[in-house]
């Protein structure tokens, strides 16, 4: 006769996971990318601009040092577009790393008061990295047209379709290991010491700055262990149509990252139902 | 109708730093519960949560073995001491933390007040934060799209609904949180002391709100607080907690009487007080005309104080009598023995006056009874003999409480309390 509709008991079951939830609560994701957006250009001056500036300086120091004294060769392409590329999915990956690998501990305080699905956070995290993204992209696409300009063999090919896949598989990428992160180090807090190090040394792990084609071949197989290699390489490929199309590599790419989304939301769905009483 | 059920839910914290030897303790478990499959090593030596002894076990239980139902519509009072664990039970309904064992069913939205504007952002305008807590609450813009015309109205902050509340008053941020959680409309509320910040009118309003909710929309309130007066006045029923434990579940007045029972109060004092040359001390009392009501009162109850003074020599200007403080030390109001004649003095001997407070004089609150005898204007110095207590709102009727409606408000007038003088022994 009494029909419950909710059911709380100590959860033991690695699997049970209430996706649902998640899309029932869509509109605090909204809430939370709009707040995330506020928040960080609220009483700036120069506001969203600085989306643009950042990568700017960047591309001048990479141009710099990794064009000038170390004199990496970029496949012909104009050096500013190179980077511009690297840097523009490298950003993307990095923010939404960085919004999903301390979840627990900078929202202890809202999480200690109410419950609602906790990935939430990191996914709004990930939207509102893909609208900083957005405007440099428009910067990409500038320098793309000027650059063009000067170079007139600068084309793109079909696969620059494929960019929004890329990106997706990149959001869960980064977000997957920011979860698994976040849920080790709420804990554990030794990790975050030697997070920043790891993301610099990844960096050079990827083809950001370089373009795979000037990797030895002895160490190729290293960087092409990386399951992000593929997802800048087919980039560039589709953008530049330069190097090459590796589908293993793709495809490789594509089920790590299936693996490790997967992973991460057990682990994190698991640290969110004991860190209340740890953090 | 049932609303919600509790089932042997307990709920095991660890004692201690956490993060020292937890990995190796973690592994420990892990290898017990997962591949021997035997019970986890660490749930077994927990011990129940006496906090101020201390115990052989790293582990506690915070709440061990509670069952209990609730039905559509009541207002449950979860009463208890400091670290009873009401609470965690209140953190485990609201799904913030999982239980150890036990199980819960529900049925409706349950929504938490554990604290009111939860997930503001001091950046965002009123409005912003509206939907932002709203959101984080468990609504839908939908939902509070239509309903916020009326909660800007009911926090009262329509000014300022567009300015970032960083620039608010603390008093205004919390009106707002209030007033988006009061829209909410769950079906079982959760209220955890949210009384205890704001301003009376504030206070007022909370209560009139959550009585509203209950009473005429028949949704379902568990409300923890420490103010026994406050948690009359609002619920039918009642859980009485202690150490984890469930002690008592009942209709309000039991559980409140049990809980109070408990209270400190000093309503009897035996022993010598005073000078032993002079005059002095030897029993006093205060007792109500209901036997069940030891250590405090109801505002209906009619209260007698005895005092046993033994008279050594006869004293001129004799003053026998006591001063009535309220819980903040102010004198309410004195009473002497011979309030009602015209007698300076007693013969040497063993005495014993009785007072009469009558019923539905006092308001709830809590009381002192400073003795003075002696001397007029020479009275001794007594402290060991002073009495305290306590007294309700009673549950039944509530007569005309003539001090107002509240107990700081103090009042200096002299009752018609000396009934009789009775010598017992000429010495």
């Amino acid at each position: 006769m009494n029909e419950w509709d909710q059911i709380i008991k100590p959860r033991r079951s690695w699997f049970d996971i209430d996706l649902r939830a998640i899309w029932r609560y869509r509109d605090l994701c909204m809430m939370y990318v709009k707040r995330n957006f506020i928040t960080t250009y609220k009483q700036t001056i120069l506001g969203p601009l600085w989306f643009l500036i950042a990568p700017i300086f960047t591309i001048v120091i990479y141009m710099f040092i990794f064009g000038g004294l170390a004199g990496i060769s970029t496949e012909g392409i104009p050096q500013p577009l190179f980077y511009m590329a690297g840097i523009l999915l490298w950003n993307y990956f990095t923010e939404c790393f960085g919004a999903s690998s301390n979840v627990f501990v900078s929202n202890a305080n809202v999480f200690g008061k109410v419950w609602f699905p906790r990935l939430v956070v990191p996914i709004s995290g990930c939207i509102t990295a893909l609208f900083k993204m957005g405007v440099q992209a428009l910067l990409f696409v500038v320098i793309y047209i000027a650059c063009s300009w000067i170079n007139p063999d600068l084309r793109v090919n079909i696969w620059v379709l494929f960019t929004p896949v890329l990106i997706g598989m990149l959001a869960l990428h980064a977000m997957s290991w920011g979860l698994i992160v976040s849920s080790i180090t709420y804990k554990y807090r030794d990790l975050q010491v030697f997070i920043g190090f790891v993301l610099q040394l990844f960096m050079y792990m990827t083809p950001v700055v370089y373009p795979l084609e000037t990797i030895p071949e002895e160490y190729k197989h290293i960087v092409m262990l990386n399951p992000l290699s593929s997802i800048f390489e087919t980039f560039k490929y589709g953008c530049f149509n330069v190097g090459i199309l590796d589908w293993w590599g793709l495809l490789y790419s594509f089920m790590f990252m299936l693996v490790v989304t997967t992973f991460s939301i057990l682990i994190f769905n698991r640290a969110e139902q004991t860190f209340m009483d740890t953090v | 109708m049932k609303v919600l059920e509790f089932e042997n839910i307990g709920k095991l914290y660890s004692l201690g730093q956490v993060g020292t030897g937890t990995l190796s303790r973690d592994l420990t478990r892990w290898w017990h519960t997962s591949v021997l499959k035997h019970d986890d090593p660490y749930m077994k030596i927990g011990e129940t949560n006496k906090r101020y002894q201390k115990g052989n076990s790293d582990y506690v239980w915070a709440l061990r073995d509670i069952n209990f139902t609730v039905n559509q519509g009541d207002v449950v009072g979860i009463i208890g001491k400091n670290g009873s664990g009401k609470s965690t039970l209140l953190k485990i309904l609201s799904r913030i933390t999982s239980p150890t064992k036990g199980i819960i069913r529900s049925k409706g939205r349950i929504a938490s007040l554990l604290e009111v504007g939860t997930g503001f952002h001091d950046d965002l305008t009123g409005r912003e934060n509206i939907y932002m807590n709203g959101a984080i609450l468990g609504m839908t813009k939908q939902e509070i799209n239509s309903k916020l015309d009326e909660i800007v109205d009911f926090s009262g902050v329509e000014r300022y609904i567009d300015t970032p509340v960083k620039r608010y008053s603390s008093g205004m941020k919390v009106r707002l949180g209030f007033a988006v959680a009061a829209f909410l409309e769950p079906e079982i509320l959760l209220v955890d002391e949210v009384l205890a910040v704001g301003d009376a009118e504030f206070q007022k309003r909370a209560i009139g709100k959550m009585k509203s909710v209950s009473k005429e929309e028949g949704r379902t309130v568990l409300f923890v607080s420490h103010n026994m007066n406050s948690v009359i006045q609002l619920c039918n029923r009642g859980i009485l907690l202690n150490e984890g434990e469930l002690i008592l579940e009942e209709e309000i007045g039991e559980v409140t009487a049990k809980y109070m029972g408990s209270a400190v109060s000093h309503t009897e004092f035996n022993g010598i007080d005073g000078d032993i040359n002079s005059i002095y001390i030897t029993k006093a009392n205060i007792k109500s005309d209901n036997d069940l009501e030891v250590n405090y009162f109801h505002t209906s109850s009619k209260l007698t104080i005895l005092l046993e003074v033994v008279i050594k020599k006869k004293l001129s200007g004799l003053a026998v009598g006591f001063n009535l403080l309220n819980q903040f030390g102010a004198t309410l109001s004195r009473s002497d023995f011979n309030d009602r004649n015209n007698e300076y003095s007693l013969d040497p001997g063993r005495y014993m006056f009785e007072f009469q407070i009558p019923p539905d004089t006092l308001t709830y609150g809590r009381y002192t009874i400073k003795f003075d005898i002696g001397q007029i204007r020479k009275t001794l110095p007594l402290s060991h003999s002073d009495l305290h207590f306590e007294i309700f709102r009673s549950t039944e009727t509530q007569g005309p409480i003539f001090m107002g409606q509240h107990p700081k408000v103090s009042s200096l007038f002299r009752g018609n309390w000396i009934k009789k003088t009775i010598c017992l022994e000429k010495l």
